[in-house]
């Protein structure tokens, strides 16, 4: 009993030994050598493989990076929204141009409270099929369908259906801006904004084309097209893209004077401190903190 | 004015259901069930309701609180499975250990891959596999038959050797049956599998109705007979004739109601031989040179593990294809 | 007659419910005012030649069509414009359309109205080709293609065969069944038109076996006159998609249509009844389509008909003439129930594609609750094309679309027959569907390239 115990630990030990001694020499062999910065650059980044760079995945990525970083010496036209460019850049003894961080914004608010549901969708769970059928529970041509193409999309679990409202919601913890969502949304719902000073952010949450009289109809906060807010906009920021008034966010300060005007409650601030109470439009702040605050 | 559904083409459905398609299988496994009631008495109706009560309990509580979906024992697939397992075991088991066998085919072989439709074996089978690899004696002892007439309904049973158990000591071990005894299930064995005649009858409801195909029994009874054919041909000392393999053992009640399922075998007609064929072959083998006296609960768990590959194999005809 | 045949794959047997059979066509009352989409054909929508207080005869002109794959469009009254303003239509979008005033009922000039039958055909197959394309001519079962781009036979092709979709394998819908009985000389004459305009010998009807009586007359009047010969009436087994395409095809002459590629491939023309009528009385009338007949039926609906219908005319007023919306009206369908659309509103305007306007029940509509696939095989099965609607869908929501055109799907014809058949009520056809537009999409991306 003893032997066989015995005989079989020496063979074991034998053999793994023998492997050992032709895996040291094989990886000696044919070790490929390859840049270590490029490990350490693939480590400060995301590592969420969600192309948003433009690359196939995270190390393809890095390895641009360290290339850009040798021939250039620069790391123009290399962003990756969901990590710090910055400690990228010190790791290649680069400083680099901190781009602005972007958010997911859903231009929606057609909840199921602000625009009713005329009819009742039974099929495939696909926006990118729903919008193929009908133009939306609401009737709205341009609103979000609900069916979280966008969530399916998110890389990074930042994006959820409101099973009460029908709507998406940005975490905005987890939100990295890398697009993915906007791009699958099959409506344009969704864009990439800034994310602003303090995470503060003023945006139009409509994405209506139609027009005023037919948007009122369908949505109790569908931007009706009345061009108040871009004539009391003191920056310029605001324009008309056909019936929809929207906020250029690189112009945009701030000034939340939009916001006020705006009758239909469609113009949204997020994280700014509560207003001082005669300027109160309890209508959009309420919006904002179911919406947004989260 | 109520909402108008919207939904993409088409807006009419068939009659057919998973429901329906497992209430199929209830009523046709129903007259083995009578038979075996008929033979066993208690302990056979004791070991059904327990086997599927265990099995839809199982995978209520699974789906209720370990999963936390919405529990689909509606879709009667527990059900089916609880029978099929009851069926595989002798009548005499211990309650116990028929509910182990049911946690395990519900439990591990169905729920652990996602439920109904995902898992790759038959769960009925996985069950019985498991309780006849971890209690060998209790699942071989079989009682012998006895119509409960004779001795009442809550009778014990008397054990006794099965007719492939006879077999697998010496061909000659064993007393030619009568064709008549074979067809009513005169014999020893698991309590379900022993009627060829009420097998046969739910079998072909099943055909009838459309749930199962005709091609996998058939080339199942086919590769059996013939290959144990060509080995009584070679040495009739040694191999007894085809038609005993047919109808000894639990070959009828696999082929008809274990190798059909849909979940587990391949979709096309041609995979389908090929699965059957494959249960076929591996039947004969274990049976005549393996260690165990019975080998269809093996044969199909082993061919379910290839269905993959033979559904990538065998893939419909296209329309265009033919010039 | 020819012993009935069928096509070679597949195939599911729906519930026919054809409730307005025996319901004669009846000639429904010229609304008020008529809404005309502009988007009516598959391709692109037309552009409105007349403005905002135009005065309008019955058979006028009053879009064009813009590009290849397109259509003309007419107005169906007289009377003024109204406006050009968008509209909620069966596409469940709101879409431009020329609304008209109805005034009178004022045929254009060289029309002829009459109901006798010319049997002589003066002009050549060119000019018949031209006058289908001038009339705004479209398959008039549902899916709408221009029909003067099928009756265009490429240089390299022969046509050997017209073959007339007389299938009308939807359930519910009776409006094909109908004309064949009521107009059948007209109707034989209109094959004969076809034959001669892509120069076919033959003219092939299929026709289901539940309207077999029909087929047996007209293969009476075929048999009993000269002037038919080289008209063969095909009875078909009942069976959906009897009249698909290729399946048609295949049916038929036994051919069939290889993947990727046009019917004309295999030497065939097929055209709809409804659009074999109209081709009659554009090219021996010179009448543009300025109507149809449209099915009106459910089966809680009073009184399922069959109504001749102007183009434009809202749904709802054929609604109203059938006995009014039923109170269980689940789903409004227009079309029929395997491939016809769901609409939004009522009010929907007909279109030269509104074969039926059906109002499916709650018992029917009812939603199903999904279950999991149990790989039972039966989607495969009943596809007509030989394709695997279970990996099809898996691979579409997984968005693995160049896996899903290794497995051909772009040949799925969209008839939904997996659908029907699946036991688990997966939506199988909708998830296809979006994989193929997806993939078409892609492809065509590629080829740009």
């Amino acid at each position: 009993m003893n032997s066989i115990l015995l005989w079989s630990l020496v063979i074991l030990g034998v053999l793994g030994g023998i492997a050992a001694v032709v895996l040291y020499f094989v990886a000696k062999k044919f070790k490929v050598e390859e840049n270590p910065l490029i490990d350490e650059v693939e480590s400060a980044l995301a590592g969420a493989n969600c192309g948003s760079c433009g690359f196939a995945g995270c190390r393809n990525f890095a390895e641009a990076c360290v290339k850009a970083a040798a021939e250039k010496s620069s790391l123009s036209g290399l962003n990756c929204p969901g990590s710090d460019m910055a400690k990228v850049a010190g790791i290649l003894g680069l400083t680099a141009t901190v781009q602005e961080p972007m958010i997911a914004v859903v231009r929606c608010n057609g909840t199921c409270q602000n625009a009713p549901r005329k009819v009742h969708y039974e099929g495939a769970d696909i926006c990118a099929f729903a919008t193929t059928l009908y133009a939306g529970g609401n009737g709205c041509p341009n609103g979000c369908l609900g069916h979280g193409d966008c969530v399916k999309k998110c890389a990074f679990d930042a994006i959820h259906i409101n099973k009460e409202t029908g709507l998406p919601e940005v975490d905005e913890s987890k939100c990295v801006g890398c697009g993915a969502c906007a791009k699958a949304c099959p409506r344009g719902v969704i864009e990439l904004r800034y994310k602003g000073k303090n995470n503060r952010r003023v945006y139009v949450a409509c994405n209506n084309t139609e027009k005023g009289a037919i948007a009122m109809k369908n949505c109790n906060v569908a931007c009706i097209a009345c061009q108040k807010c871009l004539k009391t906009c003191p920056f310029e920021a605001i324009e008309m893209r056909g019936n929809l008034a929207y906020i250029d966010y690189t112009k945009c300060k701030q000034c939340r004077k939009c916001v006020e005007v705006c009758p239909r409650g469609s113009i949204h601030e997020v994280n700014f401190p509560p207003r001082k109470p005669k300027a109160e439009t309890p209508e959009s702040t309420e919006t904002n903190v179911t919406n947004e605050s989260k | 004015m109520n909402q108008f559904i919207i939904s993409g083409s088409p807006h009419v459905h068939g009659p057919e259901s998973t429901r329906r398609i497992m209430l199929d299988v209830i009523i046709a496994l129903t007259p083995a069930l009578l038979v075996a009631l008929y033979f066993f008495g208690w302990y056979a109706l004791r070991l059904t309701v327990i086997s599927v009560a265990a099995c839809v309990l199982t995978e209520w509580l699974i789906q209720k609180y370990l999963l936390k979906v919405p529990t689909t024992v509606g879709d009667l697939s527990a059900v089916v499975t609880g029978i099929l397992l009851a069926f595989n075991v002798p009548a005499n088991l211990p309650v116990w250990m028929i509910i182990v066998g049911a946690v395990v085919s519900i439990g591990i072989a169905k729920m652990s891959f996602g439920g109904l439709g995902h898992n790759p074996f038959n769960p009925a089978l996985v069950g019985r596999v498991f309780l006849l690899v971890s209690f060998p004696t209790a699942m071989t002892t079989w009682p012998q038959v006895s119509p409960i007439f004779e001795k009442g309904f809550f009778a014990d049973a008397i054990t006794g050797p099965t007719p492939l158990g006879l077999l697998k000591e010496s061909a000659g071990n064993i007393d030619k049956m009568e064709v008549l005894d074979m067809l009513i299930g005169n014999r020893g064995g698991a309590f379900g599998e022993m009627c060829a005649i009420a097998l046969i009858i739910g079998g072909i409801y099943l055909i009838a109705r459309r749930v199962i195909d005709v091609w996998t029994p058939l080339v199942i009874f086919a590769t059996v007979f013939a290959f144990t054919g060509i080995c009584n041909l070679i040495d009739p000392a040694t191999y007894i004739a085809p038609v005993y393999h047919i109808f000894y053992g639990g070959l009828i009640l696999g082929a008809f109601f274990m190798a059909t399922d849909m979940v587990t075998s391949p979709m096309t007609t041609c995979g389908k031989c090929i699965f059957a064929f494959g249960i076929g072959v591996i039947t004969v083998v274990i049976r005549l040179w393996g260690a165990y006296p019975e080998g269809v609960s093996f044969a199909i768990l082993i061919m379910n593990a290839l269905v993959p590959l033979i559904n990538r194999g065998f893939r419909p005809k296209r329309f265009g294809s033919k010039k | 007659m020819n012993p009935v045949k069928t096509f070679r794959l597949g195939g599911v047997h729906p519930e026919e419910n054809k409730l307005s059979s025996g319901q004669p066509i009846r000639d429904f009352e010229i609304p008020k005012q008529v809404i005309i989409p502009l988007g009516q054909c598959l391709g692109a929508p037309s552009e409105p030649i007349v403005a905002k207080g135009d005065k309008v005869k019955v058979g006028q002109l009053i879009a064009t069509a813009k590009g290849f794959i397109s259509a003309n469009v007419h107005s169906s009254v007289s009377g003024t414009v109204a406006k050009i303003d968008d509209v909620m239509d069966h596409t469940g979008y709101r879409k431009p359309a020329i609304f008209i005033d109805v005034e009178g009922d004022e045929w254009l000039e060289g029309i002829d109205t009459t109901d006798t039958l010319i049997k002589d055909i003066t002009l050549t197959s060119e000019e018949i080709v031209e006058r289908v394309k001038q009339h705004g001519i479209v398959g008039l079962g549902g899916a709408t293609f221009p029909t003067y781009v099928k009756l265009m036979i490429p240089k390299d092709k022969k046509a050997d065969y017209v073959i007339i979709n007389a299938a009308e394998c939807e359930p519910y819908l009776t409006c094909d069944n109908r004309l064949l009985i009521e107009k059948p000389m007209e109707f034989l004459v209109g094959v004969k038109v076809l034959m001669k305009a892509v120069n076919a010998p033959k003219g092939v009807i299929g026709i289901e076996y539940n309207k077999i009586d029909v087929a047996r007359r007209l293969d009476e009047i075929v048999s009993g006159d000269s002037y038919f010969s080289g008209i063969e009436v095909q009875p078909l087994k009942t069976k959906y998609p009897q009249g698909g395409e290729k399946q048609l095809i295949q049916a038929v002459t036994g051919r069939e249509v290889p993947s990727g590629k046009l019917p004309i491939e295999t030497g065939c023309v097929v055209v709809n009844v409804a659009s074999t009528f109209a081709v009659y009385e554009a090219v021996q009338k010179n009448k543009p389509l300025v109507y149809r007949i449209v099915t009106v039926t459910g089966k809680s609906v009073k009184n399922p008909s069959n109504f001749r219908v102007r183009i434009g005319t809202p749904a709802n007023l054929l609604i109203e003439a059938a006995g009014g919306l039923p109170e269980d009206t689940a789903n409004l369908i227009n079309g029929g129930p395997m491939m016809g659309k769901s609409v939004s509103v009522m009010t929907f305007p007909t279109v030269k594609g509104t074969s039926g306007i059906l109002m499916l029940n709650t018992r029917d509509a009812q939603p199903r609750k999904v279950g999991n696939c149990i790989r039972c095989g039966k989607c495969m099965k009943a596809c007509p094309m030989g394709l695997e609607p279970y990996l099809l869908k898996r691979l579409s929501e997984t968005n693995n679309f160049e896996e899903a055109e290794k497995h051909n799907i772009m040949d799925c014809i969209e008839c939904g027959s997996c659908e029907f058949t699946c036991p688990a009520n997966i939506p199988l056809a909708d998830y296809v569907r979006f994989g193929k537009s997806k993939t078409g999409q892609i492809i065509r991306s590629r080829n740009q390239k």
